[in-house]
């Protein structure tokens, strides 16, 4: 974002310089735009609705708006029947456009803010009958979560503000109120009955995934979707928090492990995986992360060029990078190499090969790497309580960031050693304890506690009691000789043969339809 | 592990802690419930604990540092030790803003926490002497660090030399003769002697320490795999 945010009420700044620019002109092409785009929501097409949301808005933007933002909502209620959802709808995305193409003032993030609890307060409180995109959906929750954030980091920076900027900090205390984003998000949860549905859906007694989350009978997939998608973006406002636990726990019923409907949109998709990956990174499940984090990058590496004209594409882009850069890091704590495919693979070496070399060794430089690669990739944590106006103004828009980065790199020393015993036990069935201190040049009890460091670092015990391994190798002692176990890399006939027998299969049945004359 | 064990017995109380924070998860109004909780957590008739209400709890103090109750932080950082092997001190710490982790107390429990990660034992036990009048009042706190190191001592050994438990678990001497004595009544541990070296303790075989027990499931295959051929066979 910008980091100039003036005190400014009229957005006409940002327009042409031309003197008889008028705010409230609404062209002819938005008056159709606003018309069509209401009619088809009314007439419940889904499919022109999308079309006009994601094709026909960007291009109106790139067109005419580039600088300047949409027409007032004022302005274009007279074309849309003055319908009050469909004007909260309109200035919901009139603040997204605006948030990323110019820099919002003060005041425009608090008149977001209201727009939002009017918009969310008719879908929770109202009776809504509409069906939009999931496109449009997810970006109401991902944009939402976004301004939270946003508006954190601005009011957390109050070194340069103005009388009048502060003033209206003052006056609007409740505006991004941590406590009121969580609850939008966790009513949205519950009201929708979202938790239920998916677990009615795995015992089959009722569709959700099949229909991608629409309702094709009378009702609306607003609030339902919704739903579910605050339970991604909760993930993220933990994350940002620093509350992985929880986090985690709030996506906990959307089962990633089979095709899901956060799938569908690739910003839904990557937001969640993203912070899924990251969480459990900062838990130590090395193994998950690696799992999720290998699984999207092959993805997006297959299907990216479906994205390039998307509005969205530098954004996929730029998470793509970060989770290259996380995974370097999971892959150095946690060597399971054969984890990842091997296009991944070769990319990453790409991106990050000698950075993950340097990350092996155990002095300063790689410190630095874990320190660097962990700042480019992290998510933009934010301090939730509400800043101190009256003191010395300070900016405390970095604490967050800074506490979350210490914490990691405690983590990072005191697996520091590790690479190391790693790299000797490979090389040994048997070895005893006396022998390996002396070659790592450390006395017994060290390597004693090393030892046990790394059974430590590298299995969790889940909450039901179980032990999760997530061992890159196995060993075990016996009094004062350390056993190693060697991993044979064993290979998976098995899929191998099935995907086989499907592609013969495949030939096969062309070969049938083949006629010769 | 019995984590997030049930909060309270007591029937007059009509909500577990548990269920106030699956309701009330962005609720500062329990904020003093949760506080009282955390008493009764290092108190010594209950015992209890809870990583979601002390998380709560801890996320509530990050929304208004202006409530937050030095003491209550500090046990709840102590229970967060007592419930290692997993993560939850640090889960705590990531909530905790610096400033208040630079004080002294906190200072010597993020030490002590770092000893536990690193399996130093030794240095722990010497730390957690210093100490005992922040650490001795929480009951269970002995029995809970010596499970953790039993765990990890299993993970690792097959059979471990008697010093090494000895310095693990701080227990020397008779203690030590009654502790083992318990251990093969009860855990499946032996005693092995041999002569002219220290004695062994052969510890319960898991897949851990025993590695060939690990069931093989690199050669299994997931059912919806074997599913896509399915209709060439019929």
């Amino acid at each position: 974002m910008a980091s100039a945010y003036d005190y400014d009420d009229s957005s006409a700044r940002h327009a042409p310089s031309d003197a008889s620019y008028d705010p409230t002109f609404v062209p002819d092409s938005v008056k159709t735009f606003v018309a069509h785009l209401y009619r088809h929501i009314r007439d419940k097409n889904v499919f022109e609705t999308h079309q006009m949301y994601e094709g026909g808005f960007h291009r109106l933007s790139d067109r005419m708006f580039r600088e300047s933002p949409w027409p007032p909502v004022e302005a274009i209620a007279p074309y849309v029947d003055n319908d009050h959802v469909f004007c909260l709808l309109y200035r919901e995305m009139w603040f997204r456009h605006l948030y990323a193409r110019l820099s919002p003032t003060g005041r425009q993030r608090v008149e977001s803010w209201d727009n939002y609890c009017s918009l969310f307060g008719v879908v929770l409180h109202g009776v809504v009958n509409m069906q939009l995109p999931n496109q449009w959906l997810w970006d109401m929750v991902d944009e939402f979560v976004y301004q939270f954030q946003s508006y954190c980091q601005y009011r957390s920076k109050l070194m340069n503000k103005t009388e009048e900027e502060l003033q209206l900090l003052r006056q609007n205390d409740q505006a991004w109120n941590v406590y009121g984003v969580l609850n939008y998000l966790q009513a949205l949860v519950e009201k929708s009955n979202i938790i239920q549905i998916l677990e009615r859906e795995k015992e089959g007694l009722e569709q959700f995934t099949a229909t991608d989350g629409y309702d094709y009978g009378d009702g609306s997939n607003v609030l339902k979707m919704l739903g579910y998608y605050s339970m991604v973006g909760l993930l993220r406002v933990h994350c940002l928090l620093g509350d992985y636990h929880t986090g985690l726990k709030c996506f906990a019923p959307i089962d990633i492990s089979q095709q899901g409907v956060y799938t569908i949109v690739i910003g839904s998709h990557i937001s969640a995986i993203y912070h899924y990956g990251f969480a459990n990174l900062m838990m130590r499940r090395y193994v998950d992360a690696i799992r999720e984090f290998n699984k999207i990058l092959l993805y997006i590496l297959k299907f990216k060029h479906y994205h390039d004209k998307s509005p969205q594409f530098d954004q996929i882009l730029k998470k793509n990078e970060q989770m290259y850069a996380l995974l370097a890091v999971c892959l150095s704590l946690c060597p399971q190499t054969k984890m990842v495919d091997e296009n991944v693979s070769t990319q990453l070496k790409e991106k990050y090969g000698d950075k993950m070399l340097r990350m092996q060794r155990y002095d300063d430089e790689a410190y630095a790497v874990y320190d660097e690669l962990f700042s480019y990739a992290c998510p933009k944590f934010i301090t939730p309580s509400a800043p101190v106006l009256d003191e010395p103004l300070t900016n405390r828009n970095q604490d967050a960031y800074r506490l979350q980065l210490k914490l990691f790199l405690l983590e990072v020393k005191q697996q520091q050693l590790l690479s190391g015993l790693r790299s000797f036990l490979k090389l040994y069935s048997t070895i005893s304890i006396g022998k390996l201190a002396t070659y790592m040049e450390v006395d017994e009890a060290t390597l004693r506690s090393l030892l046990s460091t790394y059974k430590h670092k590298m299995h969790a015990v889940d909450t039901d009691g179980s032990i999760i391994s997530n061992a890159d190798l196995n060993f075990y002692i016996n009094e004062d000789i350390i056993h190693v176990v060697e991993s044979k890399s064993e290979k998976r006939y098995g899929d191998y043969f099935l995907r086989q027998i499907l592609k013969f299969e495949d030939i096969i049945s062309t070969l049938d339809r083949v006629k010769f004359d | 592990m019995a984590r997030d064990r049930e909060a309270s017995q007591s029937p007059q109380q009509q909500y577990t802690v548990e269920q106030l924070v699956a309701v009330n998860p962005y609720n500062p109004d329990i904020l003093s419930d949760l506080e009282n909780y955390v008493n009764e957590q290092v108190s010594v008739t209950n015992q209890t604990y809870s990583l979601d209400a002390n998380l709560c709890l801890l996320r509530l103090y990050q929304f208004e540092p202006e409530h937050m109750n030095i003491q209550i932080v500090a046990w709840i950082l102590i229970k967060a030790l007592m419930a290692m092997p997993a993560p939850d001190f640090s889960l705590c710490l990531f909530l905790i803003p610096e400033q208040v982790q630079m004080e002294e107390q906190f200072k010597t429990l993020i030490v002590l926490s770092h000893y536990l990660e690193t399996a130093r034992f030794r240095q722990f036990w010497d730390e957690a002497a210093k100490n005992r009048s922040t650490l001795e009042v929480i009951p269970g706190f002995e029995q809970a660090i010596q499970a953790y190191a039993i765990h990890i001592l299993s993970l690792t050994y097959h059979k471990v030399p008697r010093p090494v438990l000895a310095e693990a678990i701080n227990l020397e001497g008779p203690s030590l003769d009654k502790f083992l004595e318990y251990q093969v009544a009860n855990c499946g541990w032996a005693l092995e002697n041999s002569t002219g070296r220290s004695p062994l303790i052969v510890l319960p075989r898991n897949e851990f320490n025993h590695p060939e027990l690990k069931k093989n499931t690199e050669d299994s295959m997931p059912l919806d795999h074997v599913a896509g051929i399915f209709p060439i066979l019929g």
